[in-house]
């Protein structure tokens, strides 16, 4: 694999219209001439993981288990143990709490290593309800030990994750948001380390902090307050856990409100991360999260859920206009 | 044939005396006695006349693979690998003590022979089925034999993998049902039927052979026979075999061993042939 060719230009853009889930399977295939181990696993969700081409060409690093998650990864553990690179793919509720004891058993306290690649979190699925929207995976393993959480901002930051899921110490949850055509967020190759926060732009007067998806999000808002000479710091958290807790240490320094964004319940997620953090801290700004407050609404199109949680950069640019207002109010 | 029986039969009283032995030292911690005890014919076949392996290499990558699914039932596993020579049998004292390796249901540490942690049940045929499909995607010759239990099959898991095995055409792959008919609180019958498990496991599309499961000379011809499809051995058993106050008596799924109901044991271990 040329990975310069890989990490092009022209391949970030393409992956970002085709959204993570489909760009998921072209990114397995290059990464499958690397990786000669490589054996993929899913669970009846060839198409909807981009993998129908995968299969075909290398029907030999594929095994579908039929719809059976439990079964999934102890199957990925036993390949696993006998030194295969296992990735192991299905939608995200069922990837993470259908087999959660598994992943408890053998993943955290066996600490027998494979990639779990959780599609179309968070809330993209609106339509078909809150069985396949996915708010709660990154809280219920975020509390497993040996388990590390990756949430990509887009497709080429899959792709780097990806890669480095395989030089990782331990196994990997990989959170795909967002539907097609997502915002892309990298437009070339950058550094990237599983466990270190990336300050994707500076900014004086707030820091906002998000992951996945939420990340485009994040930036739009960002834009919108510079029109408003607000500057913020947007800072992409890919890796919920570990949480970079340097990088916390670094903004609480700088900026007098903090913003968290995340596609997922506030109980869990990068809220939560970040404001565990926090609490060991002396003299820390005021912070507002965004996400989805722990509760199951009716369903609806993506766009219609994320504005029900205030998901968007519109609503949230002014609310942190009044949140300004009464700082400096204050001061 | 009858000097292996004599000494298949001499290694089941060993292991037989090394779990009272394990559950006396256990002390105020209640070992599951039982279960172990209706697995003890089934270890000591596997591990002397039917498993490929190297107690000075226990890594080599040709061995075959075991896995105790029933973790619970660590007791006869923890004597047979310590009786084998994979650890000192000293440390069979070390039974469930504070920081020892051998709990109350097994943890990986494959230089002593343990392949996977098990205890949380219904997890241990698939990844059986994960081991014997690498085996076949490397060529390699070893098989696999996973030990579960027939209260086990309450687990839904079983059953995803149960279906998936002969799917994968995995015919490197045999799992032993102790069939011993009492689970944690009752009969099976009681608790949760589960009659007809041969037929439930052939129509799966398993190689199904039942046989009585505290005879040497049918498991052993059990393991033996060649088939296309994975391999169930149905083993017909009795929890907690061996000795007249346990046998059929679930009290002694999970129970501390006194000092004097362990003299009654040795004396009952002693008479037997």
């Amino acid at each position: 694999m040329d990975q310069n060719k890989f990490l092009s230009k022209n391949n970030f853009k393409i992956w970002s219209k085709l959204g993570m889930r489909a760009s998921f399977g072209i990114i397995a295939q290059e990464i499958s001439q690397k990786e000669k181990n490589l054996i993929i696993l899913t669970a009846d969700v060839s198409t909807s993981a981009g993998l129908d081409r995968f299969k075909k060409k290398f029907p030999e690093k594929y095994i579908d288990v039929g719809i059976a998650e439990q079964n999934l990864i102890g199957i990925a553990t036993g390949l696993s143990s006998e030194g295969f690179n296992v990735i192991t793919t299905t939608f995200a509720p069922f990837q993470t709490m259908r087999c959660c004891e598994q992943i408890k058993v053998n993943l955290g306290y066996m600490n027998q290593k494979i990639c779990m690649v959780g599609l179309a979190s968070g809330l993209v699925l609106g339509n078909l309800g809150y069985t396949h929207c996915c708010i709660e995976d990154v809280g219920v393993l975020r509390s497993i030990p040996n388990i590390t959480i990756i949430s990509p901002a887009d497709s080429a930051e899959l792709a780097k994750a990806l890669l480095a899921s395989f030089n990782h110490k331990n196994s990997v949850y990989i959170r795909l948001t967002g539907g097609s055509g997502i915002q892309q967020v990298y437009e070339e190759d950058y550094e990237f380390k599983i466990g270190k926060a990336i300050s994707l732009k500076k900014g004086s007067d707030l820091t906002i902090v998000s992951s996945g998806q939420m990340v485009g999000e994040a930036l739009a808002v960002s834009k919108k307050l510079e029109e408003k000479k607000i500057f913020a710091e947007v800072i992409n958290f890919h890796t919920i856990k570990p949480i970079d807790e340097n990088m916390i240490k670094e903004f609480v320094k700088k900026n007098k409100l903090i913003i968290c964004i995340e596609e997922h319940n506030l109980y869990g997620g990068l809220n939560s991360a970040i404001s565990e953090c926090l609490a060991k801290l002396e003299n820390t700004p005021k912070m507002i999260s965004y996400g989805i407050d722990d509760r199951y609404t009716k369903g609806g199109d993506y766009d219609f859920l994320k504005k029900k949680f205030k998901l968007d950069a519109n609503l949230i640019v002014n609310e942190i206009l009044l949140e300004i207002k009464n700082l400096k109010n204050n001061e | 044939m009858i000097e292996k029986r004599k000494k298949l039969s001499l290694m089941c009283k060993k292991i037989r005396k090394s779990i009272l032995d394990t559950s006396l030292a256990a002390g105020a911690s209640s070992s599951h006695f039982g279960g172990s005890l209706s697995t003890v014919e089934i270890l000591v076949a596997l591990f002397e006349e039917i498993l490929k392996y190297k107690i000075d290499d226990p890594l080599w990558e040709d061995r075959d693979r075991f896995i105790l699914s029933k973790g619970h039932a660590c007791l006869g596993y923890y004597s047979i690998l310590a009786e084998k020579g994979f650890f000192s049998k000293k440390e069979l004292q070390l039974f469930e003590k504070n920081d020892s390796f051998l709990l109350g249901h097994p943890v990986i540490n494959k230089k002593f022979g343990i392949e996977f942690s098990n205890g949380s049940l219904g997890m241990g045929l698939s990844l059986g089925i994960g081991v014997a499909l690498a085996a076949k995607k490397r060529k390699k010759n070893f098989s696999t034999y996973v030990l579960i239990g027939d209260g086990e099959c309450n687990e839904g898991s079983v059953w995803e993998a149960a279906m998936s095995a002969p799917h994968f055409q995995l015919n490197n792959l045999t799992a032993i049902l102790d069939n011993n008919n009492l689970q944690q609180t009752g009969t099976n019958q009681e608790i949760m039927t589960s009659d007809s498990l041969a037929k439930k496991w052939s129509s799966f599309n398993w190689h199904v052979v039942e046989i009585d499961g505290h005879n040497t000379d049918d498991l052993i011809k059990a393991f033996n026979i060649k088939s296309n499809k994975p391999k169930l051995i149905l083993a017909k058993t009795t929890k907690g075999k061996g000795f007249k106050f346990s046998e059929n008596n679930n009290d002694w799924h999970h129970k501390i061993l006194t000092k004097s109901q362990y003299d009654i044991a040795i004396k009952e271990l002693n008479g037997s042939e």
